[in-house]
């Protein structure tokens, strides 16, 4: 330090005593100030944190719940499970490269890979609204059939509930699923450190644009398929090669969530390179017209994974093999300072701070 | 990406800078008002500070259009959109916007029925597909949006659609500069000018800045490269010690203007007297309301609105950070009571207000930069 730091330090200017009192605001335990929940309490940024934690963690506490990853982890007779339950609500029902049906199956198949489980067997609930033809029912289950196929698990269970026209979208999903914890793993943010490697399993945003467009409601039509797909082979053939730290798909709020919520969990600080984020052309064009930015658009068939940083070459190498992994890259390092903060060195060559979402991502008027 | 990555070019930058450096005069300080929020948020999402020497501050102007407006005409817009034959329409940065009673997003919440559209023809398709419900479009912005939703009645009024209006609260930025000029307290010594707002009302009104208070004003465009390039024009006029009115965004930006545009505007809207902005207080002949001849499409003639004027919340600075007296990081509240999820002033809640964009991007100042390894 020079003399001109530690004069620095021992008297912090206003603004970066400004800047400690919202580092501790940060941190200050979530509470709810509105009387209904909105829209952005389902968004996957900030609101929807502050929802699970001051409602759903506060009352249901248990240190399986609490460690808030995509599945839990639990003991039943000595065997190790992951346990995980979603719900799919997706608008429109049928979209480029799949449907709620296929959604829900990887989703959930997905969550459970993330845990280091190998996924064995999901539950399927349905919400149907009366006047919902059986024929898109039919195409639904039968895409839920293939998917599990697919992914080389069963639905053993499941549960129909139909409520008044009006009162639903035409259908909603929901599947739980449990798989087993076959291999010895470390997984955890907490395992997260300075000098590991951020990676990225392939082409971000797919997902979250096609189904912007797919709604109809913008005039854009671009040639784009979301990119649902059941990622538990891609996961295990990464595990079994390098020493994973963390593992976590970005589904919704994107790969900016994922690493907000790893860097505030763990305590360090995430580096992104904004040039080694893999971002199709056609994904980066829709976000440039929409205001959107592509790191937090959401993804259904990608994971972020913090591995060791000296095997982030071996890793990238593994994950390119596999046809699921072929767009993978290191986007990214573990830093001990700032702690908590996500960076992005933009490609421009300048610097900046990647939070968590507020709300929807609202696209910009001007 | 073709016709964006060209103007995101690092090595162009780092020339840029170098010459941006060299142009400053030693022991000499320069402040720039970007006046258009569309800059703002170029600024923050690319690092643009990380190029600029110490010497160059940059002050985030009014030119956001949902940071100034007043809390008043939020909760009559809220008033509106509660009636149960209304369907209410507004542009996604609109939502959050809190009114002296909550936001868009609470009514909604509590039942009102507003959609978010990209465009107000989309509010249009709504009222054709619609017939039976009133609606409603929340019109907001300056010159650069006040076209559309003028040419959007006058579309309705030809297909003789009765169930359309438009709540009204486009505002004319060259008041705002001026005010802003007028202001015992502001230090500023040139422009970064709106491009957008300038592809409609073109270069010519901005020539009494240059003329009258002696303040350089460069238009510019939004990429990053286009804002370095800005900043070196004006000190390059500073260095020069000249004052004049420069286009920076030739690609788009005519020296005239747009005339079908601004016919369009005049056609259907008119001045009002005076509008109060927020942070501003009130303005003459600074905002835009429906001409007598559109009534049947003006939502404040077909709707009773409480028209109550009501006060920014006392803790709120937004006026200083809007007119660049205070830094978003000096305001009493920012950051703490303060914040995106909670805004207490406007700036706090679109992307493009000072404020939000200082918190989500720029908090994590260049010399904490310097003390981690990152740069």
């Amino acid at each position: 330090m020079t003399a001109e730091q530690t004069a620095v330090a021992a008297h912090p200017s206003r603004e970066e005593q400004v800047l400690l009192r919202i580092e501790k605001a940060r941190a200050r335990k979530p509470k709810i100030r509105e009387e209904r929940v909105t829209l952005a309490h389902g968004a996957g940024g900030k609101a929807t944190q502050t929802l699970v934690e001051a409602v759903f963690v506060d009352a249901f506490r248990n240190p399986a719940l609490e460690s808030l990853d995509d599945g839990a982890l639990v003991d039943v007779n000595g065997g190790r499970m992951v346990f995980t339950t979603d719900s799919y609500v997706v608008s429109p029902l049928f979209f480029p490269g799949g449907d709620i049906g296929d959604l829900a199956v990887n989703g959930t198949v997905n969550d459970l890979a993330v845990c280091g489980a190998r996924p064995l067997y999901l539950s399927a609930g349905f919400i149907l609204e009366e006047g919902f033809p059986i024929a898109d029912l039919r195409r639904i289950t039968a895409s839920m059939a293939a998917a599990a196929a697919r992914a080389g698990v069963q639905i053993v269970t499941g549960d129909t509930k139909v409520v008044q026209r009006g009162s639903g979208d035409g259908c909603y999903v929901t599947t739980s699923g449990v798989g087993v914890l076959d291999r010895e793993l470390t997984l955890g943010v907490l395992s997260v450190r300075p000098g590991d490697a951020v990676i990225v399993s392939g082409p971000i945003g797919e997902h979250g644009i096609t189904i912007m467009i797919a709604r109809g409601e913008l005039d854009i039509e671009a040639d784009l398929t979301s990119d649902t797909a059941a990622i538990h082979e891609l996961v295990a053939a990464l595990l079994d090669a390098v020493p994973v730290h963390m593992l976590r798909d970005a589904t919704r709020g994107g790969v900016a969530t994922v690493l907000n919520e790893v860097a505030q969990a763990a305590g360090t600080a995430i580096v992104v390179e904004e040039s080694a984020v893999p971002v199709r052309p056609i994904v980066n064009g829709a976000c440039e017209l929409l205001g959107l930015d592509p790191l937090y658009v959401a993804c259904e068939g990608r994971f972020v994974a913090v591995v060791d940083g000296s095997y982030a070459d071996t890793a990238v190498e593994v994950l390119r093999r596999h046809p699921l992994g072929e767009g993978a890259a290191v986007v990214g390092r573990v830093e001990a300072d700032p702690a908590g903060l996500v960076l992005l060195k933009t490609t421009f060559g300048g610097t900046r701070i990647v939070d968590m979402l507020v709300g929807d991502p609202l696209p910009r008027i001007c | 990406m073709r016709f964006v990555d060209e103007y995101r070019d690092a090595e162009k930058a780092k020339r840029l800078a170098s010459q941006i450096r060299e142009l400053c005069e030693p022991g000499r300080k320069y402040t720039f008002m970007e006046v258009c929020g569309g800059h703002t948020h170029t600024i923050y999402k690319h690092g643009l500070e990380d190029y600029l020497p110490e010497a160059v501050t940059l002050v985030h102007g009014p030119g956001c259009p949902v940071c100034v407006i007043p809390m008043g005409r939020v909760d009559d817009a809220m008033a509106i959109a509660r009636r149960p034959e209304v369907i209410m329409t507004s542009f996604g940065d609109m939502m959050r916007v809190p009114g002296g009673k909550g936001s868009f997003l609470d009514a909604k919440a509590a039942g009102a029925d507003i959609r978010m559209v990209y465009s107000p023809l989309d509010a249009l398709k709504i009222a054709r597909t619609n017939p039976d419900r009133m609606v409603v479009f929340m019109g907001i912005g300056f010159e650069t949006t006040a076209p559309s939703t003028a040419m959007t009645v006058l579309r309705a009024a030809a297909e003789g659609l009765t169930n359309f209006s438009v709540f009204c609260n486009h505002v004319t930025i060259i008041p705002a500069i001026k005010a802003i000029l007028d202001s015992p307290d502001q230090r500023l010594d040139g422009f970064i000018g709106p491009g957008h707002v300038s592809t409609v009302i073109g270069c010519r009104p901005y020539e009494f800045i240059a003329g009258t208070y002696g303040k350089p004003l460069v238009c510019a465009g939004f990429e990053p490269l286009d804002i370095l390039q800005s900043i070196h024009m004006l000190l390059r006029q500073l260095a020069d010690g000249r004052a004049e009115v420069e286009n920076q965004y030739t690609r788009v930006v005519p020296w005239d203007g747009n005339r079908r545009a601004l016919e369009v505007i005049s056609q259907v809207m008119e001045l009002r007297p005076y509008f109060e902005w927020r942070g501003l207080g009130f303005i003459s002949r600074s905002a835009l309301r429906m001409r007598e001849a559109y009534a049947a499409y003006d939502a404040e003639a077909r709707f009773d609105v409480p028209g109550v004027r009501v006060a920014d919340p006392l803790a709120c600075q937004c006026g200083e950070v809007l007119k660049g007296v205070l830094k978003p990081w000096e305001c009493k509240v920012f950051g703490t009571a303060c914040t995106p999820e909670t805004p207490i002033g406007t700036c706090m809640v679109s992307s493009e207000g000072a404020c939000a964009a200082y918190y989500n991007f720029g908090r994590f100042t260049r010399r904490r930069l310097e003390e981690t390894s990152l740069t």
